[in-house]
C-alpha cells in the first residue's frame, strides 16, 4: 500500500466528538416556522421603493427618454439616470483582476437585452413605484440582435462589445484554450473517431427569496444595506467602487440567504439602492418580482460542446477535442471565469494523453448569463458522461466498463497539466453499482484510484 | 402506446473552491466572561448549514462543547472578510479559517487553565465537555465557565484567536491552458432509473441512486440534504427548467412558476445513497465539498437513462415531453412497438 492510502486511512479512523455527528441545525426551526428573517422581512419607518425601467427590446439605441407623465404619478419620489451614477460602466470581476468595465448599471444610448435597465423610479410605495414605471414614454430605435452563439461570431453578426468582437478576449487569444499531446496524432491511432455536439439551455436559479436589498441612510452619515447577497464583501466593495464612495462609508449585513444557487453573486440591485438612499436621504427597498428573476436576472448560460473523440477497440480514449461555446448573454458578469473552469473540467474525470480544447465566451443580446450551481461544470459533466454512453454503444462496451477503463487515478496527468491527487472516482462507481445491486466483472472490481495495476 | 423504461449512469468529479485559487476567508474567535465563544466571520448560509458546520469545526477546535459556540455573521463592520459563498468553496475555506483561530484561542485557554491548575500547558487536555483536566488525571480539572471568569477578571488575559485560509491565485498558461483550477475533488456516481410515456413523452424518474465520496463529513444529515435536494434539482433541470424554451430563440420567455415548471413532490423518486469518506489533504478535517455537485450528476444520468429507454440518443437538455415526441419519431424501438401492432 503506497503511503498516501495508508496516511488517508489513518485519518478516515480518527475519532471526533462533534466533526461527523448530525448535530441538528440551529436556524431549522426558524426557516420552516417561517420565522427567520429575510431581506423583504425589513422594513424601516420613511422607507422607498425602487423600481426599474426596463428595455422592452433585445437591441436598440435609446433615442429619448420621457419621465413626464410618470412624475405626475402620485407617491413619485424620483428618478436616476446614467448620469446619477458616478461609475456607471462596470465590471463585477475588476476585484480579481477580470476586465475591462464593460456593463452599465443604468443603460446609457444603447440597449443590449430585453430587460436591461434604463431608469430608476423610486416611490413611497411599491405600487407607485410600478405605477410610474409604467408611464415612462421610451423612444427606442430598434437594432438587428443576434441570439445563437455560432452566428453571433460569424462576419456579418451585430457586434455588441466596445472592442470590436462579439468574444471575450483571453490573454490575446479568442478563447480559453488547453493543449495537451498531439490530438491529430491521436486521431490518427485511434480505431474509433466518435463526433457529437451537445446543447443545454439557459436556467433560471430559481430561489424561494428573490434577489433584494434595503439600504438605509444612518445618522453618523454611513449606509447600512440589509441584502441577500451571497458574498457580503465583494458586494460591498463592488458599491462603494460603482458609488465612488470611501469603503468605509458602506455597512452591509447579510449572512441569511433564501436560496443563492450562483444567483446572487451579481451585484444587481445594492449599487442603486444605496445612490438611491443617499439621493433622498431615506431608506429604500430594491426586491425583484418574480418576473424579473425570471426574465431579467442573471441565468445559468446556455452551452454548445463539440465533441470528437479517438477511441482504440479496447475502450481507451486516446485524444478528445472540444469546441465549446458559452453564451454569457449581453454582458460578462462571470461567465468569463466559468468558462476557464469549464475548459479545466471538459475532458471529464478521464485520463487521455491527448487534448485539445478551444472555450469560447460568447456575447448575444439576451439576458445575461452568469454564476450558477456547477459553474461550466455542470454543461461539462452533461456532454462528457452522455458521450461516454455514445462511445460505449459505438464501440458495443458496458457503460460502466468504458469508464472504469479511462477513470483517472492518482498520479496521472489531467490536460490542464495538474497532476490528480485524490481522485475516487473508481470507489464511487464500485459503490453505486453495488447500491443498485449491478455485478461487475472483477477486473473492474479490482482496480482502485491509488495504484494502476500492473499490465 | 408504451411506457419504456431504461437506466443510465453518470460519473463525476466537482472541484472544490474557486477556480485558480485567490479566495481567501477568515475567523476571528473569542471568548466572553462566562467561557461562550464566538466565532465572527462575515460568511453567507444560503440555507445549506453553513452556521451549523462551521460552530461543529470550531467547537471540535476548541475541544469545548457545540452549545458554547455561537457563529456570529455576517456584518461587514464586525466580521473580517469571506469571499463569499460559492464554488464549493465555504466549508473548505472557513472551516480552515475556524480551525486556525481555533488552535490560538484553544493555546490561550490552556495557558490560563494551566497557571489555575499549576501545571504545565503541555499536560492539559479537553474533555469537549467543557472541562480543561490534566492529563493522567482527569480529577484535576476546571470548567470552562470559571474558566473564562479567571481569564477576564483575574489575570487580564484574552481567550482568543485569528485565521485565514487563502489558496494562493494561480495564473493560466494562455497557450497550453496549463492551471491549479481546484484545491480538492469530490467524486460521484449516480444511477437513474425512468420510465417513458411514448404517447405524451413524459418522463417519470423512478430512482435516482447515488454513491458520493466527499472527503470527511463534517454533519452527515446536512450532506444527506444536499445529495436529496442537488437530485431534486439535477432531475428538474434534465426534464423541465429553461428561461427558453426554444433556445437559442428568446421567445416564450417564462416570467412565472406557472410557466417556469419545476416538479413538485408527488414527483419526488425513490432516492437513496451512499456516502464514502476519503479525506482531503487540505480541507479542514479533510472535507472536500459538497455545495454544487449533487445538481451534477443526475443530469447526464437522466438524459442517459431516457436514451436507452427509448433507444435514441439525446444530446440537449432540458428533455421537454416536446424534445421526447420529436425524438420518439426516431426511434427504431417505438416503430417496432407500433408494428407489432398493427
Amino acid at each position: 500500500m503506497s503511503e498516501v492510502a495508508s496516511e488517508v486511512i489513518r485519518e478516515m479512523k480518527r475519532e471526533f466528538k462533534v466533526v461527523g455527528k448530525s448535530v441538528p441545525r440551529r436556524d431549522g426551526i426558524g426557516h420552516v416556522t417561517g420565522k427567520t428573517v429575510y431581506v423583504d422581512d425589513i422594513s424601516f419607518p420613511g422607507m422607498l421603493h425602487l423600481k426599474m425601467v426596463r428595455s422592452p427590446i433585445h437591441h436598440g439605441i435609446i433615442r429619448n427618454v420621457d419621465f413626464s407623465e410618470a412624475e405626475k404619478v402620485p407617491g413619485f419620489v424620483r428618478v436616476l439616470t446614467h448620469r446619477d451614477v458616478p461609475k456607471n460602466i462596470y465590471t463585477i470581476l475588476c476585484l480579481i483582476g477580470v476586465g475591462p468595465d464593460e456593463e452599465p448599471v443604468l443603460a446609457v444610448d444603447r440597449v443590449l437585452y430585453k430587460g436591461e435597465p434604463i431608469a430608476a423610479i423610486v416611490a413611497e410605495t411599491e405600487e407607485a413605484a410600478m405605477e410610474a414605471v409604467s408611464r415612462v414614454k421610451l423612444d427606442l430605435e430598434e437594432l438587428p440582435a443576434v441570439f445563437d452563439v455560432e452566428e453571433a461570431l460569424k462576419p456579418d453578426a451585430p457586434i455588441l462589445k466596445p472592442w470590436g468582437t462579439n468574444y471575450f478576449i483571453y490573454e490575446g487569444h479568442h478563447c480559453r484554450r488547453v493543449r495537451f499531446g498531439d490530438v491529430e496524432k491521436g486521431f490518427a491511432q485511434a480505431d474509433y473517431i466518435i463526433e457529437e455536439v451537445y446543447n443545454t439551455s439557459p436556467i433560471e436559479h430559481a430561489p424561494t427569496e428573490t434577489t433584494a436589498c434595503v439600504a438605509k441612510p444612518e445618522p453618523d452619515g454611513r449606509y447600512t444595506v440589509y441584502t441577500n447577497t451571497q458574498a457580503l464583501f465583494f458586494t460591498m466593495d463592488n458599491t462603494a467602487l460603482i458609488l465612488q464612495v470611501p469603503f468605509s462609508k458602506l455597512h452591509f449585513v447579510g449572512g441569511t440567504v433564501g436560496g443563492g444557487f450562483g444567483g446572487k453573486v451579481d451585484v444587481i440591485t445594492e449599487p442603486i439602492a444605496t445612490l438611491a438612499a443617499m439621493k433622498t436621504g431615506r431608506p429604500v427597498k430594491f426586491k425583484y418580482t418574480r418576473e424579473e428573476e425570471m426574465r431579467v436576472s442573471s441565468t445559468r448560460s446556455a452551452w454548445r460542446m463539440y465533441f470528437k473523440d479517438g477511441v482504440m477497440k479496447d475502450g481507451r480514449i486516446i485524444a478528445r477535442k472540444v469546441i465549446s461555446y458559452a453564451d454569457s448573454g449581453a454582458y460578462n458578469r462571470h461567465t468569463p471565469y466559468a468558462v476557464t473552469k469549464h475548459a479545466a473540467n471538459i475532458a471529464g474525470p478521464y485520463t487521455i494523453p491527448n487534448v485539445y480544447i478551444d472555450a469560447y465566451c460568447v456575447y448575444t443580446n439576451r439576458q445575461p448569463a452568469s454564476a450558477m450551481r456547477g459553474f461550466g461544470v455542470t454543461p461539462a459533466s452533461f456532454a462528457v458522461e452522455c458521450q461516454m454512453d455514445k462511445i460505449a454503444e459505438t464501440i458495443g462496451m458496458d457503460p460502466w466498463e468504458i469508464r472504469f477503463i479511462n477513470a483517472y487515478r492518482n498520479g496521472d496527468m489531467r490536460p490542464h497539466q495538474k497532476v490528480v491527487e485524490d481522485a475516487t472516482l473508481i470507489e464511487v462507481m464500485k459503490a453505486a453499482a453495488e447500491l443498485v445491486g449491478h455485478k461487475l466483472p472483477e477486473h473492474l472490481l479490482k482496480m482502485h484510484s491509488w495504484d494502476r495495476e500492473k499490465a | 402506446m408504451a411506457k419504456l423504461r431504461g437506466t443510465g449512469i453518470a460519473a463525476v468529479n466537482y472541484p472544490t473552491g474557486m477556480n485558480l485559487g485567490g479566495d481567501p476567508s477568515q475567523a476571528l474567535i473569542h471568548a466572553t466572561t462566562t467561557g461562550t465563544f464566538v466565532i465572527s466571520l462575515s460568511s453567507t448560509d444560503l440555507g445549506q448549514g453553513l452556521k451549523t458546520v462551521i460552530a461543529q469545526i470550531g467547537a471540535e477546535t476548541l475541544g469545548v462543547p457545540f452549545e458554547n459556540v455561537l457563529i456570529d455573521t455576517a456584518d461587514t463592520d464586525t466580521g473580517p472578510h469571506c469571499m463569499g459563498t460559492f464554488a464549493s468553496r465555504a466549508t473548505h475555506r472557513v472551516g480552515n479559517a475556524v480551525i486556525m483561530a481555533a488552535k490560538e484561542a484553544r493555546k490561550a485557554m490552556l495557558e490560563v487553565a494551566a497557571e489555575e491548575l499549576e501545571v504545565s500547558p503541555d499536560d492539559l487536555d479537553t474533555d469537549g465537555k467543557g472541562n480543561i483536566f490534566v492529563k493522567g488525571s482527569p480529577e484535576r480539572k476546571i470548567d470552562i465557565t470559571s474558566l473564562a471568569l479567571a481569564a477576564h477578571f483575574k489575570y487580564g488575559r484574552t481567550i482568543s484567536g485569528r485565521g485565514m485560509y487563502i489558496k494562493p491565485k494561480s495564473p493560466v498558461d494562455p497557450e497550453t491552458g496549463k492551471m491549479d483550477p481546484d484545491s480538492t475533488e469530490a467524486h460521484a456516481c449516480v444511477v437513474a432509473e425512468v420510465e417513458v410515456d411514448t404517447e405524451t413523452g413524459e418522463v417519470t424518474v423512478i430512482s435516482l441512486k447515488s454513491a458520493y465520496e466527499v472527503g470527511r463529513q463534517v454533519n452527515p444529515a446536512l450532506v444527506h440534504g444536499q445529495i436529496v435536494g442537488g437530485a431534486f434539482m439535477g432531475m428538474s433541470h434534465a426534464l423541465y427548467e429553461t428561461t427558453a424554451p426554444y433556445y437559442p430563440s428568446p421567445d416564450h420567455a417564462p416570467g412565472s412558476f406557472s410557466e417556469y415548471i419545476i416538479p413538485g413532490p408527488h414527483e419526488l423518486p425513490h432516492i437513496e445513497s451512499v456516502v464514502l469518506e476519503y479525506p482531503s489533504v487540505n480541507g479542514p478535517y479533510g472535507v472536500k465539498g459538497v455545495g454544487e455537485m449533487t445538481a451534477n450528476a443526475p443530469i447526464p444520468a437522466i438524459v442517459n437513462a431516457v436514451s436507452n429507454a427509448i433507444g435514441v440518443r439525446l444530446t440537449e437538455y432540458p428533455i421537454t415531453p416536446e424534445k421526447i415526441l420529436r425524438a420518439l419519431e426516431k426511434s427504431p424501438k417505438v416503430k417496432q412497438l407500433a408494428e407489432n401492432r398493427s
